[in-house]
């Protein structure tokens, strides 16, 4: 469903490749044998092969191209917080069906066995090179990661436990938007969340958002783009339409660049591409410079009422 | 004023139906040709308009018209989104599918509003924000997410009236208010009904079976605690009768305003919060 909406980013890549815009991968077309899943990974963006294992090693980064494929949130977790820092919140929450969408619970249900998770978000605590913080990371691998109740919720819970703790925010998105299935009701998680971190602003707490693939729709025109600082990965799709509608508008292909990190670095709207090699380190720093200073001041400050 | 010919409207059925009406016909009632706009309820509603333009960071958008009047003798800001009735029109507006700049210049007129304590009334009627290379590039995500953050935190009341076609974050970005009415037939949704179906069933024509799946009514919208009211629309719909409609808005705003510019704006601001905060519907077995 959702899924069939980024099927788009492989097959432009791909087709990009066989335009010969990219010469330096001769077998690409004739390679058409299928490819065992778990031993072998495909990228989606420059079609060589490695081994699975190998690109584990390499935190999920294809080696050849260097594009920072979509992980789980166990996996990012894992490359992302210290060892045994992390402490889940509301890691119980699961979907209701607030419009009676015909097999919807079925589908999360589904989802839920496969994945392993009970939503396409989870959020806690932990400490990154032992600075705390409150960490939310969102997981492609459920429902392209749409945004209905339970992602909203826990979500505006992250802020606000953000605001309580005086603990700074960080947010790994992924997302294909707002969850169809949930109706206007997941329309309204943006106006949600968006509250959640305007309060949190007015709080003074720092809130940082990291793109990951693909920060599309709903969440681009929400949380993820009220970050105090952005940050995104290398290669990563991030925009709010979908690029088959802009094509189908204008009638015309895009280029390949459009919507991806580096695109939005360009027209202003990300802060800095930071690669999985730095992230950690990065994301430390980030929240260190942001313990400020004591600036002498005639005014005491009063209580920031939301 | 003008009344218009009822031919077109055959699909729309007669107005002593209008309570059993499914979804897809309220559809075909904000498509009529003849559905009035925000400029024809702007002289009805309105006196002393002044229109103002640009978001004086890139430039103005037709999509979106702002100014400043007076209703009922109070002066408010008024910020809605522009439908045209024929190709021309819409060609002007754009059929009603703002850049991020009309977004911005929304910003600008409430921030001024707050300012000089006038009350903001917001329009909603668009199929969503435009899908385009420029909207992309001047970043549309961000102009509706910072819409979001600032109409949540902004210091006076604000009134939202969905009028025909409240589409996804475009509309939203619009929506976020002290009080939503909703005209009787319009609907309000995550995804256009034609979006909807192409996606789930990659049929755009299975439009209407859509629209009858999705719960977007103004009905649906008061029971999932989106919207505050229905606005009656004229019988069989908003078309035969522009200045009846036009009263019943003005009523509801009336009855609105004079509600929300009572409260305290610290707490009417906690009340706007939590009218969001609670929308959602989740278990924690």
């Amino acid at each position: 469903m959702l899924e069939d909406f980024f099927k788009v980013v492989t097959t432009r890549f791909n087709s990009a490749l066989s335009d010969g815009e990219n010469k330096d991968n001769p077998e690409k077309k004739k390679n058409s044998v299928n490819i065992p899943k778990g031993i072998l990974f495909k990228c989606p963006r420059c079609s060589s092969v490695c081994e699975s294992e190998k690109l584990e090693s390499n935190r999920w980064v294809c080696p050849s191209c260097g594009y920072h494929s979509r992980i789980t949130a166990k996996q990012r977790l894992s490359i992302t917080v210290d060892k045994d820092s992390f402490t889940e919140y509301d890691c119980d929450m699961q979907s209701l069906n607030p419009i009676d969408f015909p097999g919807y619970e079925k589908k999360i249900s589904d989802l839920k066995e496969k994945t392993g998770l009970n939503e396409a978000v989870i959020t806690g605590e932990c400490t990154i090179h032992g600075e705390r913080c409150i960490i939310g990371i969102m997981d492609s691998h459920f429902m392209m990661a749409s945004m209905g109740s339970v992602v909203g919720e826990k979500i505006t819970r992250a802020f606000e436990a953000a605001a309580e703790k005086h603990l700074p925010l960080i947010l790994f998105t992924a997302s294909g938007g707002a969850r169809m299935q949930e109706g206007t009701v997941s329309l309204m998680q943006m106006a949600k969340t968006s509250g959640a971190a305007a309060r949190l602003s007015q709080a003074g707490i720092p809130y940082i958002t990291v793109l990951t693939d693909p920060t599309t729709g709903g969440v681009t025109a929400s949380f993820a783009m009220l970050g105090d600082i952005i940050i995104a990965e290398p290669k990563v799709l991030v925009g709010f339409a979908g690029r088959r509608v802009i094509e189908g508008t204008i009638k015309q292909r895009l280029p390949d660049d459009f919507q991806s990190a580096e695109f939005m670095l360009e027209n202003g709207f990300a802060d800095m591409i930071v690669d999985r090699y730095a992230m950690r380190r990065t994301l430390a720093h980030l929240i260190r410079l942001h313990r400020g200073v004591q600036i002498p001041s005639k005014e005491v400050s009063k209580d920031v009422t939301g | 004023m003008s009344q218009v010919d009822n031919n077109e409207a055959a699909s729309i059925p007669e107005s002593d139906a209008v309570q059993s009406l499914l979804p897809s016909d309220r559809l075909n009632i904000i498509r009529h040709k003849g559905r009035p706009t925000i400029k024809d309820y702007m002289p009805l509603l309105f006196t002393d308009f002044f229109e103002m333009h640009g978001d004086r960071l890139y430039g103005d958008d037709n999509a979106i018209m702002g100014g400043i009047g007076r209703f009922d003798g109070i002066p408010v800001t008024v910020i809605a989104e522009v439908k045209g009735r024929d190709v021309y029109e819409n060609k002007e507006c754009n059929f009603a599918m703002p850049h991020p700049e009309g977004y911005r210049k929304s910003m600008r007129l409430a921030h001024q509003a707050e300012k000089f304590h006038r009350p903001v009334i917001c329009f909603i009627d668009t199929p969503g924000a435009f899908c385009g290379v420029e909207a992309e590039k001047r970043g549309v995500g961000e102009a509706i997410a910072r819409s979001l953050y600032e109409f949540m935190t902004l210091k006076t009341p604000v009134i939202s009236v969905v009028l025909g076609e409240g589409g996804s974050g475009g509309a939203l970005a619009l929506g976020v208010c002290d009080k939503l009415g909703m005209l009787e037939n319009s609907l309000y949704s995550v995804i256009s009904p034609r979006g909807f179906a192409s996606i789930l069933w990659k049929d755009a024509s299975r439009e209407s079976e859509a629209c009858n799946i999705m719960r977007i009514t103004a009905e649906d919208m008061v029971s999932l605690g989106i919207a505050e009211a229905i606005i009656p629309e004229a019988d069989g719909g908003a078309h035969n009768d522009f200045a009846i409609t036009a009263e019943n808005i003005s009523e509801f705003l009336s009855k609105s305003l004079s509600e929300k510019m009572k409260i305290d704006i610290d707490v009417l601001l906690n009340e706007r919060y939590n009218k969001f905060r609670k929308i959602g519907e989740y278990t924690e077995m």
